[in-house]
């Protein structure tokens, strides 16, 4: 089946506005009578679920941390994207655009992102109104910084915690829609269903994370945003409780899961020191600015790296790169690392790791410049690793970050089932095979503030009102199936840890489905995955009971669903022969290594269709036009 | 590294709890505190045995949910810096380390390591924001705010909400959280037209939720992983004298 991205006429640059025009409206006194529920709380739902409250709608909002401020979008450091050309130096909403689709590798659909361009000025307008103290120039006015993939400064900070400034702005508004008892907080609350009734989402099954309660909840329309499922691969910058629960289960009952296999590995990471890791610490883009990346010339040189020459160093970077240097984009720097790791040349424990070096720029700007520029970047490293940045390189490695794919999306932000809309890195939408830095915090909160409140009220007036309870037979299924697999779980009382299952797991994926990616090693990882999932069912031990604050249970019920959606990843890297963005398979590469693109058979989306366990998923395409941006082999040299 | 664990466990918020000791052996001075409460955990359920429950997602020091009291002091020793943050190597071989949850009236808890700390949400539902619409807001550039004020409300605004200020307050306040959001807010333009209505229902806010009154100890400071000032408070005082005068 081909799909239909419903991409309204038009010249690219009035769709939005027409299409908002010919949305149908739903008179402000009605709206109250329309129940939305929102999964998530990051940048994505937290504004949604503010702005739909604004709006008149009667909200209801579940995320499973304490308080919808903990988000993972709190973690966000480096800044967040608009046109807004404050600096004068030639940005505007096509270059932005152009620039987002190019990064994405021609892999992302046109009138999306062109939207996403058209109203990141609103949201800095939005943002500084609710408080948020973004970086300032002394005469008062915003100040930008430079990020990767662009050649002029159009990114908003606040220090290093953008994204946790721009989730305190949402969820203030968040909190005041609460006050004024517009907004259910349902925290500690985690999805373990999608319930769906006559074809159309209406509702969600849910845990209360301490005491266990299984519950119902009914609405006219499902918004999920639920973040990214990087953690597919355990070791990854996300926060720990990052999971693919939510929109995995809503796959099982009939939403597209689009482009799994895009998945962003972040180049600069502090390196895995040992099996008790939990988790990879990102370090920000924004330090290639001033370092400079190398590892010794010659294979298993273990000098430290003071006593290595200049002559015996390769800064293969710049030597590869010159035109863009350490500042290419972050699929080409990551691939870059791994291959000089995989000669041999690489340093530190295991020989997982390359130096990002700031010597020269230290004595090029002096200490304070760097540490007014970097300081608690350093601070961080040091305390991570004891070793001083301003004295011995740092050392970093490639750490999965982001994930591109996510549940299929039409224009509307609507998946394939009616009444379920997906926001924020849930959804598949924006970022192509590869997101540039700084365009996260910019969709997320583009889709929950200006996108999803118009294109929502036309699904709910075209659908009209109609009541559905709890008490309909799809919710007490939902229930009962939700109830027997956390009874499963318990009850297989083997030998393992969910732990020990999600370690295994990630493991693999990253050998064979990580940076590089072979037709023989995702065949392998493809027979690998159902034997940990058998193992998994036939030697968990989950301690505990269903009734309490079981954390166990928790990362059980989440390593369950990862062991299923593994395998769409995988499939999905194998049946996509061509290298771009983030996905590169290395029988797809031109002479000097770089990703080979095949616009000709895959210029499309991969959305597939769950058909049951054990079954082979359907694929549909939705097939991509570029009439806007020509597509053409990036090159950054 | 070898260690010795006085972990508070408690099954339930009403459950009496108690001090259990586990061994942590075995432990690289490169695990961060949580990671050796990980390798504990597995321990515990290799011995089928329920593993300590203690909250935490970021692990990197930002979003505020993890924290305990490590030898009496919230998040540990280590200045500055959140109980995910803390390496092993910054305790003694042969340690003995004590870990009890936060306390405090209004943080129950609700198991182990876990509290609650709605009430913390409770305040900033009373005032903590600037009521805007979405749409409503002007030109970013049209409301300049000096760099100072910018970067001071940065300061204040860099409050993770993780209630280690309350956990060390001998009277249980939550002062340096509520003044923090509050000079966030008022020190910018943005903030002013609410600025004295707010200061009056988030006091008022966290008097309810049964968090106790400064008497200027000066722990909540201290302990702060993200290093907050006390002189927050002090102008929250300020601007609560003031609002009562504009009130009368
Ligand atoms: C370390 C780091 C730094 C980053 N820096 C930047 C940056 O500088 N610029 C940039 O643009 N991007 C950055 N990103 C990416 C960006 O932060 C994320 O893509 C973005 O914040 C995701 O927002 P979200 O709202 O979609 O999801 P999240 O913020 O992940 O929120 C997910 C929400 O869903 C809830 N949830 C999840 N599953 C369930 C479930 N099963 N049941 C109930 N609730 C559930 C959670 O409780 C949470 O509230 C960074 C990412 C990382 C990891
Ligand atoms: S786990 Fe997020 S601050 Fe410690």
């Amino acid at each position: 089946m081909m799909l239909d991205g419903k991409v309204p006429e038009g010249p690219i640059e009035q769709k939005w506005d027409q299409h908002r025009f010919r949305l149908k409206l739903i008179n402000p006194a009605n709206k109250r009578k329309y129940r939305i529920l929102v999964v998530g709380s990051g940048l994505a739902g937290a504004s949604a679920a503010a702005s739909l409250a604004e709006l008149g709608y009667a909200v209801d909002c579940f995320f499973f941390q304490d308080s919808p401020r903990r988000a993972h979008s709190i973690a966000a450091q480096g800044g967040i994207n608009a046109a807004k050309n404050y600096p004068n130096d030639g940005d505007s909403i096509w270059r932005l655009f152009h620039d987002t689709v190019k990064g994405g590798d021609y892999r992302a659909r046109e009138a999306n992102v062109y939207r996403l361009a058209q109203v990141s000025n609103a949201i800095i307008d939005q943002c500084v109104a609710q408080g948020v103290p973004f970086a300032r120039e002394y005469g008062g006015t915003l100040e930008n910084r430079s990020f990767g993939g662009a050649q002029v400064s159009r990114t908003f900070y606040a220090r290093g915690q953008t994204g946790q400034q721009l989730l305190l702005g949402a969820y203030s508004a968040l909190m005041r829609q609460v006050a004024a008892g517009r907004v259910r907080l349902h925290k500690r609350c985690e999805m373990l269903d999608l319930v769906v009734v006559e074809g159309r989402a209406r509702g969600i099954v849910t845990r209360d994370l301490i005491t266990g309660k299984i519950e119902r909840h009914a609405g006219d329309a499902v918004v999920l945003g639920t973040g990214g499922y990087g953690n597919v691969f355990y070791l990854s910058t996300n926060a720990k409780g990052c999971n693919v629960t939510a929109i995995w289960r809503a796959h099982r009952r009939g939403a597209f899961f689009a482009n799994p296999c895009f998945t962003q590995i972040h180049p600069t990471c502090i390196p895995v020191t040992g099996d008790h890791q939990s988790k990879l610490t990102l370090m920000s883009e924004s330090l290639r600015n001033d370092g400079r990346i190398w590892v010794p010339k010659n294979k298993g040189d273990t000098r430290p790296p003071s006593q290595i020459p200049e002559a015996e160093r390769d800064y293969f970077l710049e030597r590869r790169y010159p035109a863009f240097g350490n500042l290419v984009p972050r699929d080409v720097a990551s691939r870059a690392a791994k291959a000089v790791c995989d000669e041999g040349r690489g340093v530190g424990p295991g020989g997982l790791g390359v130096y990002l070096d700031f010597a020269e720029a230290l004595e090029r700007l002096g200490r304070p410049v760097i540490e007014e520029r970097y300081g608690n970047l350093f601070h961080m490293y040091k305390k991570i690793t004891a070793e001083d940045p301003y004295r011995e390189p740092m050392r970093i490695y490639p750490a999965s970050h982001y994930t591109m794919g996510g549940l299929w999306v039409d224009y509307n932000l609507m998946s394939n089932l009616p009444g379920l809309f997906v926001i924020g890195e849930a959804n598949f939408s924006d970022h192509g095979a590869n997101r540039l830095g700084a365009s996260a915090l910019m969709q997320g909160l583009a889709d929950g503030y200006f996108v999803l409140p118009y294109t929502i009220g036309d699904y709910l007036a075209t659908a009209g009102k109609s009541k559905v309870d709890v008490d309909h037979a799809e919710f007490a299924a939902a229930e009962e199936q939700a109830r027997g697999r956390i009874t499963k779980l318990l009850g297989i009382r083997g030998e393992r840890s969910p732990d020990s299952f999600h370690k295994q797991l990630g493991k693999l994926v990253w050998n064979h489905c990580g940076m590089g990616r072979n037709d023989a090693g995702l065949r392998r990882a493809l027979e690998e995955i159902p034997k940990i999932r058998d193992e998994f069912w036939r030697n968990l031990r989950v301690t505990g009971t269903a009734d309490t604050l079981n954390q166990t249970l928790e990362k059980a019920t989440r390593v369950a669903d990862f062991l299923e959606f593994a395998e769409l990843l995988v499939r999905d890297a194998l049946h996509r022969e061509e290298s771009c963005g983030g996905h590169f398979r290395e029988e797809h590469q031109t002479e000097d290594g770089e990703a080979k693109r095949d616009d000709e058979r895959f210029a499309y989306v991969a959305a597939w269709e769950f058909k049951g366990d054990g079954a082979v998923p359907d694929m549909h395409k939705e097939p991509l036009r570029f009439d806007y941006v020509k597509p053409a082999q990036r090159s950054y040299k | 590294m070898n260690f010795t664990l006085k972990v508070w466990r408690q099954a339930g918020p009403e459950a009496p709890g108690r001090l259990v000791t586990y061994p942590a052996d075995d432990i690289s001075p490169d695990t961060s505190f949580l990671e050796m409460l990980d390798i504990v955990n597995e321990r515990l359920i290799a011995k089928n045995e329920e593993p300590i429950a203690f909250d935490h997602d970021c692990r990197e020091g930002i979003c505020g949910m993890c924290g305990a009291v490590v030898n009496g002091y919230a998040h540990g020793h280590e200045r500055g810096t959140t109980l995910c943050q803390l390496h092993m190597r910054s305790f003694r071989d042969g340690a003995t380390i004590y870990i009890e949850p936060f306390r405090a009236k209004a943080f129950p808890v609700i198991r182990d390591l876990v509290v609650d700390r709605s009430a913390f949400d409770a305040i900033i539902t009373a005032g903590g924001y600037i009521s805007i619409r979405t749409g409503a807001a002007p030109e970013a550039n049209a409301i300049p705010v000096p760099k100072e004020n910018a970067e001071r409300a940065m300061d204040a605004a860099a409050c993770i909400g993780c209630g280690a200020c309350v956990a060390s307050c001998p009277n249980a306040s939550a002062m340096l959280f509520t003044s923090a959001k509050l000079a966030h807010l008022g020190l910018l333009p943005q903030g002013q037209p609410e600025r004295f209505e707010r200061v009056r229902t988030m006091v008022s806010a966290m008097e309810q939720a049964g968090f106790g009154s400064c008497t200027n100890h000066g722990e909540c400071e201290a302990a702060c992983p993200k290093e907050v000032s006390m002189d927050f408070i002090a102008r929250m005082n300020l601007d609560l004298i003031r609002a009562s005068l504009k009130h009368r």
